[in-house]
């Protein structure tokens, strides 16, 4: 008996091993183990055992039984991966074929650019104000210490709505209005659209954007300004920028200063891009003028502050290296997706 | 300002500080240095040379051939076609451009053969120098430059004609108009390298006589005219400057004339004082009367030009008539000419702002005026007076009368303000002693007395304390101010709602793949046609600018939709398949005055309008899904749509105005195939227009979690036949209201018109999606809903049920 089982066992195995696919193997199972198997049999045919031999030929069995299901078990496998490899097999993809786009839509890259800027401030405690485009003379100029007869004022500069009204030649008016309804500490910058009456190029459009920045609180010196603008280059345009902070004029700071960066290019040495200087102008920054800030009700010998206007086009072109500032209100869309 | 070094020399000491660093040190002091130029950096390998022979080319009428002594070993010969070489002009000296020589502009001159002779170089004009007349008054219009008699041979050129001269160019800042000046620049070079500065007191000998017995002055504006002061010089030889003073003229940029008018501009150069020169013989009754032109009054101006002037201006008469505008240009009625004999020199300080708006008003702005309108020291017409006056007895060209007039109002006392180093300090972040502020100061001319500083009469710009912190820290240096991050309050920084939300309405575009565009403000009010606006349609009131660019950038847009269509038609034009854009533009609403006409004075209503195009890619009701997503994202409830066949702009049959609630939106549809037209489309063109304030309004920040829905849902699906003209919108609603609140939500899923479906007629299928929070729904109940749906549907649109 012992034998027999062993035979069909190992008769049991060979054809296992033989088996490609389900259909055969279940044909193994049937055979051996289904109703009418060879081991079904067996067991059928225990009751001509001896009953002292019943209960070890009924564990022989039962061990037989239990290897050959294991080993079904494991020939299934074997067959069910193969099958699965011949069908991945066969839906292999040619995956160098092009691809289906997914038409994202990009961002233009002046507000890619104004983000950032936004975020870094942000992160240092500063807010985003925002003021009228088409504004009052007062704020564009008189409230920022530029009196009706001062030079920078003439017409060729400036649209005019009416005598006293004028489309912002410069972000600063913000400044005015923010310190006219908040009292210090303040912290903001206002971006926005300004214009200029310049006639249309690749380097000037009579529509550009600048972004002010003003800080006004106790105890605010030029060191705040170097170090919060130096961060910002810095964050702007990498962390090894060198910057410099070179005395120039405007009427509502005072000390003033334009805060330039080495070249990017020739790093100092002088180039076309910086056109020979070694650096290249970033903003305009300064103490904020007291004259300013008595317009705007803020004692200047309790309070100081800095304020900078960063011109957002030049410094989007210096980013990506784009030519002609026209490119930016043209919104083609082979120049859109570059960015 | 372009500055000679050479002349710098004069007043302080540049010994052993290259280019470079005089460059870089200026900049940083204040003074922006543009460039340092070499005058003489194209001219290479020219030499003086004296013409030895001149002989007939055998094979050319026009052509000599020349030896030249240039000092060499032989002479080289040399073949020229210039008119002035002849015979005669054996022992003239010339330029000689040598083999492999260069000359302005990139010319390059290298030995050669003209008509089969030999040519080693070649003489040259001074044009062809890159020279103005006035430089060599001695030379002639069209031929070689002969150079003075006794002018060394086999030397180089640029010796010769001052071309040797490094020339600084800086960038003057408008509050600095003393440094429009070699002695303002001269102090700043020696306050920048902490050298000293000499400026030496101009001494005029004087020829005898009085002054009085010539000229009577009065100033009848003292407001406008707060000093004037004048010379009288006599015996004029009118004759060009000698070469030292033309050379540095002409390397400062300034045109020699002649001696007199030289040296007015020379004194102007040297101390930033305009001068004027007038010719005694022409003022009448030896009055010079500073006053407003009376009506009707005009002049001739130097430049040959009529110029009508008026009682805003201010003008120097003499006793009958207008002799010059004053601080702009003087009258051709009293210019200085060969024959003049007398000359009344003027230094005077004129109102800044008078001067500017005569200028600009006359549109001459001169070298003079520029200088004026920035604001002059009334101290700085004196020594100016007199430096000139000095020029001229150094010169030889006149004797100067004794006596001065000195017609003066201003107040030359000098102004003073509290020394507060502590402050100045606190201002900078520094730290630096009131014994090293003071030096700063002195260095720069301040004095320093005690606890006072006194204020350089030239620094007209100075007055507070801000303005001393600004002179010592730029002389100690911007860049050793310390680097400080934050000092203060803190301040809590961020984005308002309103900005969040305009970063999410954007994401939502980028999202569906819109990309960001940004367009002009000002538009052309053709525009308005271009998008069918009717005559009297509100939006074509528009704030107008009074100086624009051209029509074209004339008015304020009200509607970004002409700009946003102006897009996508530069795209289509570029043959781009497809273009999807939105911008968040500001558009700008005029207030009105009673009238109904624009209010000038007053600002007008900004607001963003998010503006879609898109044309090649998305369909309408793709469109509508974007304005979906966008509701969604901002939480507005409530949203319906309507269709709106009154826009011009738009498709008569698909164009919608959204809501939320009672609150629109804004438009959005299929653009007019007739505006579409205008454009350069022939196919179509969607667009929306969302007012961001709406949004913003409607919008609702709070998101709640809504729990997941624990029991399935069941389906039931209805399909009827109704009249074509039964919308959507409302079988939806009147499905919503009878299925009951089970109904979980309801899709529109299939419109058929056609075959099997009579005319008029459309079959619409509905899949209404039923469940209940706390059970599994019987069949029953959700028969019953739908039921109810068919039964509203039968009763309010006389819908059947398609079998």
């Amino acid at each position: 008996m012992k034998q027999q089982l062993e035979t069909i066992l190992s008769n049991a195995k060979n054809e296992l091993s033989e088996t490609q696919n389900a259909r055969e193997l279940d044909a193994v199972r049937v055979k051996y183990l289904g109703k009418k198997g060879e081991l079904t049999a067996i067991l059928k045919g225990m009751k001509n055992v001896a009953p002292e031999e019943r209960p070890i030929i009924g564990q022989l069995v039962n061990d037989v039984r239990a290897e050959l299901e294991s080993a079904l078990e494991k020939q299934g496998e074997i067959i069910e991966q193969a099958a699965l490899a011949e069908k991945l097999k066969s839906e292999a993809l040619d995956v160098t074929m092009p691809a289906e786009e997914i038409a994202l839509g990009h961002k233009h890259p002046l507000s890619i650019v104004l983000d950032e800027v936004k975020d870094i401030f942000i992160g240092l405690g500063f807010q985003v104000a925002e003021g009228p485009e088409v504004e009052y003379d007062h704020y564009n100029f008189e409230a920022l210490n530029i009196p009706k007869d001062h030079p920078a004022r003439d017409t060729q500069d400036t649209f005019y709505i009416s005598d006293n009204v004028v489309l912002r030649t410069q972000t600063s008016p913000v400044q005015v209005r923010v310190m006219e309804n908040q009292k210090p500490p303040i912290r903001i910058i206002a971006p926005g659209r300004v214009f200029r009456s310049d006639a249309v190029d690749a380097t000037h459009s009579p529509l550009f954007h600048q972004i002010e920045g003003l800080v006004v609180d106790k105890n605010i010196t030029m060191s705040d300004l170097k170090g919060i603008l130096e961060l910002f280059a810095k964050r702007l345009y990498g962390e090894d920028t060198v910057v410099r902070f070179r005395p120039h004029h405007f009427p509502f700071t005072e000390p003033s200063a334009e805060m330039d960066i080495q070249c990017y290019q020739c790093h100092g040495e002088g180039c076309r891009l910086c056109k020979g200087e070694g650096w290249i102008e970033i903003l305009g920054c300064g103490m904020v003028h007291p004259k300013v800030l008595e317009m705007c009700d803020i004692d200047p010998e309790v309070y100081s502050g800095y304020a900078f206007g960063i011109g957002l086009e030049r410094t989007v072109m210096g980013r990506f290296k784009i030519d002609d500032i026209r490119l930016f209100y043209e919104n083609d869309v082979r120049f859109l997706h570059q960015f | 300002m372009k500055l000679p070094l050479s002349w710098l020399k004069d007043y302080t000491d540049i010994e052993g500080i290259s280019n470079k660093e005089y460059d870089a040190r200026l900049t940083m002091s204040g003074s922006k240095v543009e460039c340092v130029e070499y005058l003489g950096e194209e001219i290479n390998n020219v030499v003086t040379g004296e013409i030895l022979s001149v002989e007939k080319h055998p094979d050319s009428d026009h052509l000599v051939i020349c030896q030249i002594n240039v000092d060499k070993e032989e002479p080289i010969q040399i073949v020229t076609g210039a008119p002035n070489v002849t015979e005669q002009s054996v022992g003239e000296i010339c330029p000689v451009c040598l083999h492999k020589s260069t000359l302005p502009g990139g010319v390059k001159i290298t030995k050669g053969k003209l008509r089969g002779v030999v040519s080693n170089g070649m003489m040259c004009s001074f044009q062809e120098l890159g020279l103005d007349h006035g430089c060599v008054p001695y030379a002639c219009d069209n031929g070689i430059l002969f150079l003075p008699k006794g002018t060394p041979v086999g030397v180089d050129i640029k010796a010769v004609l001052g071309l040797d001269e490094y020339v600084a160019e800086f960038e003057i800042t408008s509050n600095r108009p003393d440094c429009l000046s070699v002695i303002g620049l001269a102090r700043e070079t020696a306050a920048t390298f902490n050298r000293p500065l000499s400026v030496k007191t101009p001494v005029v000998k004087g020829c005898g006589e009085n002054i009085n017995n010539y000229v009577s002055v009065r100033v009848d504006e003292p407001e406008l005219c707060p000093r004037y002061t004048a010379r009288i010089v006599k015996n004029i030889k009118i004759e060009p400057s000698p070469a030292w003073l033309r050379e540095r003229l002409f390397a400062a940029g300034v045109r020699p004339i002649n001696n007199i008018v030289d040296i007015t501009n020379y004194v102007m150069l040297e101390y930033g004082q305009p001068m004027h020169a007038f010719d005694y013989a022409c003022l009448s009754d030896g009055k010079i009367v500073v006053r407003r032109p009376k009506s009707g009054e005009t002049i001739q101006t130097l430049d040959g030009q009529d110029r009508a002037i008026t009682d805003e201006m201010l003008a120097i008469c003499d006793g009958s008539k207008p002799v010059a505008i004053a601080g702009v240009m003087g009258g051709a009625n009293s210019e200085i000419t060969d024959n003049t004999k007398t000359v009344v020199f003027e230094s005077a300080c004129f109102h800044g702002t008078t001067v500017r708006l005569t200028a600009k008003a006359l549109g001459m702005r001169t070298e003079a005026s520029g200088r004026f309108e920035k604001g002059l020291d009334p101290s700085l017409t004196l020594p100016a007076l007199e430096r000139a006056c000095e020029l001229v007895e150094m010169l030889g060209a006149g004797e100067v009368i004794d006596g001065i007039v000195d017609v003066c109002s201003a107040d030359l006392t000098p102004k003073t303000m509290p020394f507060e180093p502590e402050k100045i300090n606190a201002l900078l972040g520094t730290d630096l002693s009131a014994e090293t502020q003071k030096e700063y100061l002195e260095r720069l001319a301040f004095k320093v007395e005690g606890d006072e500083v006194i204020i350089p009469s030239f620094r007209i710009d100075i007055e507070r304390m801000c303005d001393l912190a600004e002179e010592v820290a730029r002389i100690y240096g911007y860049d050793n101010i310390p680097v400080r991050l934050y000092a203060g309050d803190t301040t809590q920084g961020g984005l308002s709602s309103r900005q969040i939300l305009e970063r999410m309405v954007g994401d939502v575009c980028l999202s569906a793949g819109f990309d960001e565009s940004m367009s002009h403000s000002f538009i052309s009010p053709k525009f308005y046609d271009l998008i069918n606006l009717p005559v009297d349609d509100k939006r074509r009131i528009s704030t107008t600018i009074l100086n624009p660019l051209g029509e074209d950038f004339s008015v304020m847009r009200t509607t970004v939709l002409p700009s946003m269509l102006s897009s996508l038609a530069h795209n289509h034009a570029h043959r781009n398949p497809t273009a999807s854009l939105y911008e968040l533009g500001t558009v700008y609403t005029p207030v009105l005055k009673e009238d109904g006409t624009v209010d000038a004075d007053t600002l007008p209503n900004e607001e963003k309008i998010l503006t879609i195009g898109t044309y090649g890619k998305f369909t309408f009701f793709q469109l509508k899904g974007l304005i979906e997503a966008i509701c969604k994202k901002l939480n507005i409830k409530n949203i319906s749509f309507t269709a709106d066949t009154e826009n011009p702009s738009y498709h008569t049959g698909r164009c919608a105005k959204v809501y939320s609630g009672e609150t629109l939106l804004g438009t959005f549809g299929t653009i007019h195939p007739v505006v579409a037209k205008k454009y350069g489309f022939n196919t179509e063109v969607l667009a929306a227009e969302l007012t961001m304030n709406s949004l913003f309004t409607c919008a609702d920040p709070v998101k709640l979690y809504q729990p997941l829905p624990k029991f399935p849902a069941s389906t039931r699906d209805i399909a009827v036949i109704v009249d074509d003209a039964i919308t959507a919108a409302d079988m939806q609603k009147a499905i919503e209201q009878a299925a009951g609140n089970i109904l979980e939500s309801v899709k529109l899923f299939d419109v058929y018109k056609g075959k099997g479906i009579s005319e008029g007629k459309k079959s619409v299928a509905y899949s209404m999606s039923l469940r209940a929070a706390d059970r599994t729904l019987k069949d029953e109940e959700c028969d019953c809903a739908m039921q109810k749906a068919i039964k509203a549907l039968e009763e309010k649109f006389g819908a059947t049920l398609r079998s």
